[in-house]
This record gives C-alpha cells, sequence and structure tokens, in this order.
C-alpha cells in the first residue's frame, strides 16, 4: 500500500507532496509528542498528529516516515509546508480524530500486507 | 528609580533553528540599536554561547543575563535565566546528563559555538532541539536552587508552551512569570488562557532571527539593570515592578 491509495481510501486532502505520493506506507504511529515520535516511530509509517509547526518535518524525515496526516482539521504552517515540500514529504489533511483515522488506516494496511 | 527595556528570551546561532547570522556579537549589537537595556540569551538546552554574549557587550551599556530555555519531557519551553555564567552552567550540567542524542545538522540546523568576535569556536553535536528527561516541576525547582529565575515561554502558542502541553497553567506551577509572545492580541484580550491571573505577565521576543531581536519586550521599574532588581520586579517587591508590556 502506499500513500496515495490511503489518500483515495480515506478522501485525504493533500497540503503538499502530490509528487511523492507512491511511497511505501507499512504502518502508522500516532503522536504528538515529538521525542516519543523520534523516540519509537518505524520507518514506512504514515504518522497522525495535530502538531503543524515545522519541526515534524525533521522528525518525520530522520525517523524516515512515509507521509505526515495532520488530524482534526490542522492546517500545516506555511514554513512546515515549505520545508516539507523541500524534502519531498507528502502532508495529508484529514477532519477525522486520531483515533478514528489510526482505526481505519490500521485496517487498510495490516489488511493490505496480510494479503 | 527608573524604566529599563529588556528582551529576555534571544536565541542564537547556537540554537539549531536560529539563522546563522544570530551571532554572540551580532545579538549584542542588534540589540543595543534596538534600544535594549537588558536581554537574556537563551539557547535551547545550552548556555555556550552566553560567555561570549556577555564579552561582546562590555564596550556597550547593556547588560546580558546568563540563560538558557529548556524543553522538559512534556515538551514545554521554559526560560531559565541565573545571575552568574557559572550557575548557567551548573545547570546546563543537569539538563546535557538528561539530554539524549545526535545533532542532524542538515535536518535541526547548525549548532554554532561562536566567539565575542564573530568567530566559529566549534559546533555542538547534542541534540538540542531534543526533550530533557526531565519533568517540568523538577526543572523549576532546580533552576530555584540554583538562585535563578524561571519564565514559562510564550504561553500564548499552540506549541511547546504550558497551555499546549498541559492543556492549562496549572495553580501550583512555580514559574516567576508567564511570557506572552503577542503583548498586542493579549492586552485587546484576544486571547484567553485559565490560570494566568495570579502569574507576572512579561512579553519577549524570542528572536530566532536577528530582525527579531527586541521586536517584543518588557518595560521595568528598578533601581538598576541587574539580576536582583530583577527578581524583585517579577515579584512586585520593594517598589519594583513590571511597568508594562512592549509590542
Amino acid at each position: 500500500m502506499n500513500v496515495r491509495e490511503i489518500q483515495d481510501l480515506f478522501h485525504l486532502d493533500v497540503a503538499t507532496g502530490e509528487t511523492d505520493l507512491d511511497r511505501e506506507v507499512k504502518g502508522g504511529y500516532c503522536g504528538d509528542l515529538l521525542s516519543d515520535v523520534m523516540a519509537n516511530a518505524m520507518e514506512g509509517q504514515v504518522w497522525l498528529t495535530i502538531q503543524s509547526h515545522k519541526n515534524i518535518v525533521a522528525v518525520a524525515v530522520l525517523r524516515e516516515l512515509a507521509a505526515i496526516i495532520l488530524v482534526n482539521g490542522r492546517l500545516p504552517d506555511e514554513d512546515t509546508k515549505a520545508k516539507a515540500k523541500e524534502e519531498g514529504l507528502p502532508i495529508l489533511l484529514s477532519s477525522s480524530t486520531a483515533y478514528q483515522l489510526a482505526g481505519q488506516v490500521y485496517g487498510a494496511v495490516i489488511g493490505k500486507t496480510e494479503e | 528609580m527608573k524604566h529599563f527595556k529588556a528582551d529576555l528570551h534571544i536565541h542564537t546561532c547556537l540554537s539549531p533553528c536560529a539563522e546563522l547570522d544570530m551571532s554572540p556579537k551580532a545579538v549584542v549589537e542588534k540589540s543595543v540599536e534596538r534600544g535594549l537595556d537588558i536581554i537574556a540569551v537563551c539557547d535551547h538546552n545550552s548556555a555556550e554561547n552566553v560567555e561570549a554574549s556577555i564579552r561582546a557587550a562590555t564596550r556597550f551599556d547593556l547588560r546580558v543575563l546568563p540563560g538558557m530555555e529548556i524543553n522538559s519531557v512534556e515538551e514545554v519551553h521554559t526560560l531559565a535565566i541565573f545571575e552568574s555564567v557559572e550557575k548557567a552552567y551548573l545547570m546546563q550540567e543537569m539538563v546535557y546528563s538528561h539530554l539524549k542524542g545526535t545533532n542532524r545538522a542538515e535536518l535541526f540546523g547548525d549548532q554554532v559555538v561562536a566567539n565575542e568576535w564573530d568567530e566559529v569556536e566549534g559546533f555542538n553535536d547534542r541534540l538540542l532541539i531534543g526533550a530533557v528527561d526531565l519533568e517540568l516541576s523538577d526543572i523549576i525547582r532546580e533552576v530555584h536552587r540554583l538562585g535563578g529565575l524561571s519564565i514559562a515561554s510564550h504561553v500564548d502558542r499552540p506549541s511547546f508552551s504550558v497551555t499546549s502541553q498541559l492543556g492549562f497553567v496549572p495553580p501550583d506551577l512555580e514559574v516567576d512569570a508567564l511570557e506572552v509572545s503577542r503583548p498586542d492580541k493579549w492586552e485587546a484580550g484576544q486571547q484567553e488562557i485559565p490560570g494566568t491571573e495570579k502569574f507576572s505577565l512579561v512579553s519577549f521576543s524570542d528572536a530566532h532571527f536577528i530582525s527579531d531581536v527586541g521586536r517584543v519586550s518588557t518595560r521595568f521599574l528598578m533601581e538598576s539593570p541587574d539580576f536582583d532588581e530583577m527578581r524583585m520586579a517579577l515579584l512586585g517587591k520593594s517598589g519594583r515592578r513590571v511597568e508594562g508590556l512592549i509590542a
């Protein structure tokens, strides 16, 4: 499963990274404490968070995450978008809560990888 | 007593997210140009550019206090400001012993240690953007044990603040003041943060770019521009006080 399939499946808006949606998704991680995400998120995961400031891009790149999904209708700051574009990192947007979206993504990704 | 204009939250090129032009010398010169009387150099989790800043200020009528901006385990930023460089270094020792990780300059930015003549002395390779493995209350207690001032950073911001990370300002928070970053909005009543009533309010620039130094500041009524006077002003003692936030 790749980022585009998740975007299609859950009707997510793309804030930035239109051209990088073919990145492979291996799972997901939820967290709003950057230090926790830095310590525990794994390569290839999509990261569901309410944090929208620029540091999230550095954290996602550091952990080689597939994409960031901002939940609860949060929007990225302008410098967050610029940095993500520079790094080729997609940022998707959802009006769902992390709980709702994580449930859906979990089902989709696990279903797909077990095929 | 006189009025003094203070900006006690200024980063330098040691902070990975600050622009490289923010050398100790440049920060000091910009502070003088902006008419500041007192500044504190507060880099993320480090005080390694403090001494150079103090030395850069010796030829000016500017007081530089040693400080740092510590990121707690809850990811709350607080300013720790000290009377002496020695005390700031004691705090730094504790912070460093609870700070894990190595900086990746290409992701987070360079962490330049500079001298007072604008020369690079070296690069700090700790993960200064990271959070220390200490609770906010433990950090505040240690700052006070060392005789320092503890100020909660940018409580009106949606990230890395007491408000964003703890939900509200806890009534038992033992800080000496709360910093608001937008005094104009604050005074217009556009931002209501529950729990702020019992605290002294100050506003500082949190400058990460040289052009932001002194953009926001606080006017204090004190005898002289030094640390003890500042403490009395924050606590409203002996006629010293915070006179106003300057937007």
